[in-house]
């Protein structure tokens, strides 16, 4: 089957839409979550929304409210822990744990939901209705306009918190406000990469073009362009082959990060960079 | 109630929950210290990959996931020193296992209910295979006795690694040797608690230790007590009102650890000290130190 014929289903646009929906978003975000350092957060924060989707299953509403209303609450409990970073990986752990034992209660309440479990955990992209392209659209355009809005505030305070904060810049609420666009991001990701990989979406694209371009803007952008063609690629193989959609795209995101890091190593990047640092050390620091 | 214990599944259960909650207090306890939460955090995803993948060619799960863990620890060991603090390379690789595992599992079946077993764990199915059982009571014992070998100089390398190696401590063999432990407690905290949930068991009881006591021996002896007691306590409810135990593990664990943190806030401010973190916060910027007199001075006492 090829693209063409495969584009005359519904099924098959509404995957590629929201798809092409997810990763432009996972792909702005996810680089302001390395720079940011958060990376164990996002990753924390997806499992929360399970809990959050497993009890609206209880309640019998839709998953999508029920995982909005966890990793919002969830992200404003990581963005309120702020500066302690010495122990906010073990709270992170711990909170997130207590969730995720919640929400293996809430399945092992409803045994009938087994099935719509699974599909949280790993995604459901062919199962995509036009209601949740509508849905994703939605949350999509709130989401980047926001991100549009405190653009350069945001990478301030990402960049350099004690600085911008010298200079008036509000870092606490951004903290906040970054982190209300994270909970929307997890919550769009899990129809297309379950909330088990949306790490992938977040931090694949964003890790290999930090490393290939040290201005934001051409990072986003590159982030962006890669999370959109990791995710097409990898629905399409996915079709293809009859393989998961998530592991087609993990396994995109990985093997292009891997191939960064050896473009990286090779002496090819001094030839095109003319033997400027690929990386500023910031970038690093914040990732450490 | 009684006569549950003469049921052999239900005593292999409080056996193995009590010899993996002492192995995950003395495991977890160097975990925390070190701050290696997430990258023992990826062993688990890894271990999914391995579980799942030993399903497809029909082996036992303990033995995929020993695996999986095993060789992961090694390369995350042998790059130990330029990882610390890589959360985005461990993610990768932790993103990049989940999704095998979920390959694996479509190749393997279709059933649901078989990918929720493996990520929420269910102790009482221990039993299913007497040689994975015995395997897990000799690796878990060997586990042990290495880590009583090996406790004074990876207690020295942990806490202060630069000092170590000047004194001729083998501290690169030493982080090799921790994760290989570290990768079979994980493979066996598994299957008890399932892997998303292993954070309980492991990482939950060192913490709340660390919270309440500061001799080293104490700590640890009172994170297995209390593995041990969360254990048992969630075998129990779980027999009793039939609900998943790792809810009952993982819930008191959790809600243990967020009351002890929140009562040290409020009650004695002054001689709370936060966990021991010799990260790259401490490790790699001695003169961060000098910013913090106050973080220094407790690091200093601890230390003598």
């Amino acid at each position: 089957m090829d693209l063409r014929s495969m584009l005359e289903f519904p099924m098959f646009q509404n995957a590629f839409m929201a798809g092409t929906l997810v990763a432009i978003v996972a792909g702005v975000v996810g680089y302001f979550l390395l720079l940011r350092g958060l990376t164990f957060a996002g990753h924390a924060l997806s499992h929360v929304g399970f809990a959050g989707a497993a009890g609206a299953l209880v309640l019998g509403i839709d998953p999508v409210f029920g995982l909005l209303a966890f990793t919002l609450l969830a992200g404003m409990g990581i963005a309120a822990m702020g500066k302690r970073i010495d122990e906010r990986d073990t709270t992170i752990g711990v909170i997130m744990t207590l969730l995720l034992a919640c929400g293996s209660l809430f399945i092992a309440l409803y045994h009938a939901y087994a099935e719509q479990a699974y599909s949280v955990l790993f995604g459901t992209v062919m199962g995509i209705s036009r209601a949740d392209v509508l849905l994703t659209a939605v949350l999509f355009v709130i989401v980047l306009a926001g991100m549009a809005a405190v653009f350069r505030m945001l990478l301030f305070a990402s960049y350099d918190p004690q600085v911008a904060e010298a200079r008036g810049v509000p870092v606490k609420f951004l903290a906040f406000v970054f982190m209300i666009f994270l909970a929307i991001t997890v919550t769009l990701s899990v129809q297309i990469v379950g909330v088990l990989l949306i790490f992938t979406l977040l931090v694949g694209p964003a890790a290999a073009a930090m490393r290939l371009s040290a201005s934001p803007p051409r990072a986003i952008l590159l982030s962006t362009v890669l999370a959109v063609a990791y995710t097409w690629l990898g629905i399409y193989v996915a079709i293809r082959q009859n393989y998961p959609v998530t592991f087609c795209i993990a396994t995109i995101a990985f093997a292009a990060y891997v191939l960064v890091r050896i473009f990286e190593a090779s002496p090819l990047p001094r030839l095109f960079a003319g033997g400027r640092r690929q990386t500023s050390p910031t970038v690093q620091e914040s990732a450490a | 109630m009684m006569e549950l214990f003469h049921q052999d599944f239900v005593r292999n259960a409080f056996l193995a929950g009590a010899l993996v909650a002492v192995l995950t207090a003395i495991v977890g306890y160097f975990v925390v210290m070190r701050s290696e939460a997430f990258a023992a955090h990826a062993l688990s995803h890894i271990g999914f990959a391995g579980a799942t993948g030993a399903a497809v060619l029909g082996i036992s799960s303990l033995f995929g996931m020993l695996g999986f863990t095993a060789s992961a620890a090694l390369a995350i060991g042998a790059l130990e020193k330029r990882l610390r603090g890589r959360h985005i390379e461990i993610g990768m690789v932790l993103a990049f296992s989940l999704g095998l595992g979920v390959l694996f599992l479509q190749m393997y079946s279709n059933s649901a209910s078989e990918a929720v077993a493996i990520l929420f764990g269910s102790i009482l199915s221990v039993d299913t295979d007497p040689a994975a059982v015995r395997w897990m009571f000799i690796l878990g014992g060997a586990a042990l006795v290495a880590l009583a070998i090996m406790f004074r100089p990876l207690t020295f390398a942990s806490i202060d690694p630069e000092t170590a190696e000047a004194r001729g401590v083998p501290v690169r063999f030493l982080s090799i040797a921790f994760m290989l432990l570290l990768a079979i407690t994980v493979a066996e905290v598994v299957q008890i608690v399932g892997i998303l949930l292993m954070f309980a068991l492991l990482i939950a009881p060192p913490a709340i230790a660390q919270h309440l006591f500061r001799r080293p021996a104490v700590v640890i002896l009172a994170a297995a007590l209390m593995g041990i007691a969360f254990t048992w306590f969630g075998l129990l409810l779980a027999i009793w009102t039939g609900y998943p135990v790792s809810f009952f593990i993982a819930g008191s664990a959790a809600a243990t650890y967020l009351i002890v943190v929140g009562l040290s806030h409020v009650i004695r401010p002054h001689h709370f000290r936060p966990p021991e973190h010799p990260d790259r916060e401490f490790v790699d910027h001695p003169q961060h130190q000098h910013a913090h007199p106050h973080t220094h001075a407790h690091t200093h006492e601890h230390r003598h």
